[in-house]
Order: structure tokens, then sequence, then C-alpha cells
């Protein structure tokens, strides 16, 4: 009985914390009497959550699709780059303003050209989610490759190495870990991506994702579903986080049995 | 590839000369701007099967003359050979292919295990197919008392004292006429450090390698020497030769004798130092 409750006891506080602020969510709406177009109580969520279910989890599901395509895109194409980032410095200092670029355009502003080039589609969806969630990528991946460990490095050079050697049998195996470490940030921006770019894709009837369910329901002034659909957003972001984290710590462990980021010191 | 052992008659040749020689090496590191002299002039003779400590505090410049001799950075004047070959950075010939660095820290890849680490070296030179050095792996992991059910462990699962039998196992590999060591056993406790100091000594005998050994403990250098170089201010300040007789053993460490060279060693140190 005691170590049940040793075990839960994490969940309590976040779980009562959760509890509280529904039920003064609740008060406040009925106490001053809220529109439910401005604010909906938390039980209409709950509600609109329940009878949009089938809607939400095929929207998700569309919107998953088009965010790990995404972050697959980001994984190879992003790793490709910092693989010959490594290799010419000439072309890493020629290139990484333009890497720097990707992360700081505003994806919200692009993303309408991104559509007149190429069109309401999920290719376009795709597009957005890997423009941003590639920086992370490219940026640990090259700084894993390039950190190598002096000694190891030394090690290769007194067997006489050729540089492919160097990179196939030591860098590249060195920066999984950082390249594990970039898809975790880059898994939640690949989500942001896909949902930013689904609110300008809009209802063209050619797609479904979340972002074009919350766009319709906002037009409709339905604020109860537009938060249900909020909610699965949420949901779909932990789930992808999740999901990379696992096969991450998966692959680390078998990559050299420790789960932590450790391995290089 | 000067990677076969030689026949007798060779090791005969060349015990008459010096095996590492080093003369008027100079080196100079620049830090922003200001340039820091690491090398002066220092010269050094190592005959071959030899084992020679060199010895001194932090900072002067032993773990650099190491790398120097290894061709992983080059002098800026002076000369560096090994049985008359010079060596150097910029131009890697055969002989470098003789030598083998310790590192202080194991320097294991953390994704193969020991077997595949101990084989490293030879998968880079292209060897690693040939049954002949298979064999001379598994007898290699062997000798640093490595069981075969731990050959296939990764070096996560191993112990700081195992990590180290493997790293020297892996420098090993390539049947080096010299083994440079650089602290290798700093970071070991006492009881691990003697052990490994007796791995070395039958290394030393069984595979008849000439070792340089860059230590801060008098008593391993002691030990393990033939001779003790103590480094000062980037040169050989000292030459001592160590007046135990081999084989060495553990016994030898609480003989009047050790203690009394200890206070040798010792003197010469803050003499240098002072």
């Amino acid at each position: 009985m005691k170590s049940w409750i040793r075990r839960c006891s994490p969940y309590i506080a976040p779980l009562g914390l959760f509890l509280f602020f529904g039920l003064a969510w609740h008060l406040v709406v009925q106490w001053f009497d809220i529109p439910k177009i401005i604010l909906p109580s938390p039980l209409s969520v709950l509600n609109a959550l329940w009878v949009e279910r089938w809607i939400l989890l095929r929207a998700s599901w569309v919107t998953l699709q088009a965010a790990s395509a995404g972050l697959l895109c980001s994984a190879v194409l992003g790793s490709l780059i910092a693989v010959l980032f490594s290799q010419s410095a000439a072309l890493r200092i020629a290139l990484y303003p333009y890497v720097i670029f990707l992360q700081t355009v505003p994806i919200v502003a692009i993303a309408p050209l991104l559509i007149i080039w190429s069109g309401y589609n999920f290719r376009t969806i795709v597009l957005v989610a890997v423009i941003i969630s590639i920086f992370p990528v490219i940026s640990n991946v090259t700084s894993g490759l390039l950190s190598v460990n002096e000694n190891l490095r030394d090690l290769f050079r007194m067997q006489s190495a050729t540089r492919w050697q160097m990179l196939i049998k030591l860098r590249i195996p060195a920066a999984v870990s950082q390249l594990i470490l970039g898809l975790r940030i880059s898994s939640g921006l690949s989500v942001i991506g896909a949902i930013v770019a689904e609110f300008f894709v809009g209802n063209s009837g050619e797609y479904d994702g979340l972002g074009t369910i919350m766009t319709a329901r906002q037009a409709q002034l339905k604020t109860a579903e537009l938060m249900a659909a909020l909610m699965a957003c949420t949901a779909l972001g932990i789930v992808l986080f999740a999901l990379v984290n696992l096969m991450g710590a998966t692959v680390l462990r078998r990559w050299t049995r420790t789960t932590g980021f450790e391995s290089e010191k | 590839m000067g990677i076969s052992l030689p026949t007798e008659n060779d090791r005969a040749n060349e015990s008459a000369a010096a095996f590492i020689s080093c003369s008027n090496v100079v080196l100079d590191f620049q830090s922003r701007g200001v340039s820091q002299r690491v090398l002066s002039d220092l010269s050094l003779r190592v005959l071959s099967g030899q084992i020679v400590s060199l010895l001194g505090p932090s900072g002067c410049g032993k773990s650099t003359l190491l790398r120097v001799i290894a061709g992983l950075i080059d002098a800026d004047s002076g000369r560096i050979e090994i049985r008359g070959q010079p060596i150097s950075k910029t131009m890697p010939n055969a002989t470098r292919d003789e030598i083998s660095f310790v590192f202080q820290e194991p320097a294991l890849l953390p994704w193969r295990t020991v077997w595949h680490n101990v084989m490293l070296p030879l998968e880079i030179r292209g060897l690693s197919k040939l049954k002949e050095k298979r064999d001379t792996i598994e007898h290699l992991l062997q000798v640093v008392g490595f069981k075969s059910s731990d050959w296939h462990k990764l070096p996560s699962q191993l112990s700081g004292g195992m990590k180290m039998r493997a790293s020297i196992a892996r420098a090993m590999s390539t049947n080096p006429k010299i083994l440079l060591l650089d602290e290798p056993f700093a970071a070991l406790d006492d009881m691990l450090r003697s052990k490994l100091n007796d791995l070395l000594l039958a290394i030393s005998k069984e595979q008849k390698c000439t070792m340089l050994f860059v230590t801060h403990n008098i008593a391993e250098a002691i030990y393990l020497s033939d001779e003790i170089a103590v480094m000062s201010h980037g040169r050989i300040a000292e030459c001592l030769k160590v007046p135990i007789p081999f084989p060495r053993e553990s016994k030898m460490r609480s003989s009047n004798e050790f203690a009394a060279y200890f206070g040798v060693v010792s003197e010469s140190l803050s003499r240098c130092h002072s």
C-alpha cells in the first residue's frame, strides 16, 4: 500500500493542480456569466471533445502523418547537410548564415508563399514542417560530427586513417546521440509547422488536419470545439515527442548500453 | 608495412644504436598572439627494448614531447628519429605505423565492443580479415586479462581498470615497436595501478617493445623503467639509470634499495624545480 502511494506521489500534485484549475475555471465562467463564445466552461469543452472525437482523431492522424513525414525528411536531409558541413569548412562558413535564416524565418509569413508554389496539399504541409524543424538537426549533428574527442581523433590519425574512414568509423557513430537530441527538439517543431501550414491550406476540401478543423471552428465561432481541437494538438505534440524519445532511448541503449547522452566525455 | 615482428638478428643490430632519438627539439605554442616555449632544445635517446619514464610536474612538456614523437605535432626545429627514420606530422611514413599510443583516458569507442575496439587499428589498415591477426587479438586479450566472455561487452559495461586493459590491448594490436604512454594509470587506484604496471612489464618482455612512459608517480617510474628522464621547463634536466635489477617483482617495492632510490629521484625532481 505504502509503495503504491510512493509510486503515484509524483502524479498527485500535478493532477490536483489540474483539478483545482478546472474547478476555478468552471466557477469563474458561472459566477461572471461569461458568454459561451468567449470562454466555454471546461465541461462543455469536454463535451465537445467527446462529440467531435472521431473528427478529431481522424484529423490528428492526418496531421501526425504530415508532422512525422516532415520530421523524417528533416532527420535525413539535416544529417546529410551536417555531413557536408563537417567535411568542408568553406561550405560551412558559406552556408551557415542561410541555415540560421531557416531558423529565424517567420514561418507564418512564408506559408502563403509556399502554398502558391506547392498547392493546397499534403506536400505543402510537409514542406513547412521540414523548414521549421530542420535547424536543430543540422546544428546538433554538425556539432556532434565536429566535436569528436581529441584522443579518438589522434587514435585514427596514428593509423594514418583516411578522411572517409574517420567519417564512417568515428564521426558519424559519435554523432548519433546528438542526432537523437536534435530530433527531440525537432519533433515539437514539426507538429507546430504542420498545424500552422494547415491554417493556411484551410478548408480546401482536399485536406483535413487539426489546423484545418481549428480555422473552421473559429469561423463558426464554436469556441468549445476550437478548444477541444487545441487539446488534440497538444496531445499530438506529446505523442510525437514521446515516440521520438522512446525510439531514441532504444537506439542509444543498443548503441552504447547507456540511455543518457553522456557517452562522450 | 613494418608491422611484422623483426627477427632476432634485426633486434641485435638495432639495439646498439638509439631507437628513439630526439635532438635539439624546439616547440612553441601560440595562444592569443603570445608565444610560449613548450619544448626548448630537448634531446633524448632511448635504446631498443628499454622502458624510459618521463617524470616531471604538470606543464613541463611531457605529454607534448610524446605527441611530437608520435608524429601528431610537428616540432618547430630539431630532429626526431626512429631507427634513423625522421618522424613528422606533415610527412607521415611507414615508421609511424610502428608507434602506438596509450592515452590518459582509455579512449575506447563507446559503440564498439572490446573485441572491435581492439581490432580498430587493424581495421583501419585493412588487415582485420586476416586469420593470423584475429589470433593475435585473441592472444592479446588473454594477455591483458580478458575472459572470452567479456570480449563482446561494450565499454560502458566495463570497470575503469578493464577499460584501460582494453586500451593497452588495442595499442598492442598492430604489433608496435614503440609504445608511448601518456599517464595511462593516473585515474586508477594504487592496487590497480601496480597490477597494470606488472602487465606492462610482462608485455614489454613478451613483445620486446620499447616504451616511453609519462607519469607523475615516482614509485611507478622507478618500478617500470630502465631509465628515468626528469623533465623541467621543456627540456630533459637529468637522466637517471635505475639500479634495480630486472625482472621486477612487486615485493621489490618495499625493499630498502627501492626506498633509497625513491629518495634519489625525488631529490632530483625538487632540484630541477627549485
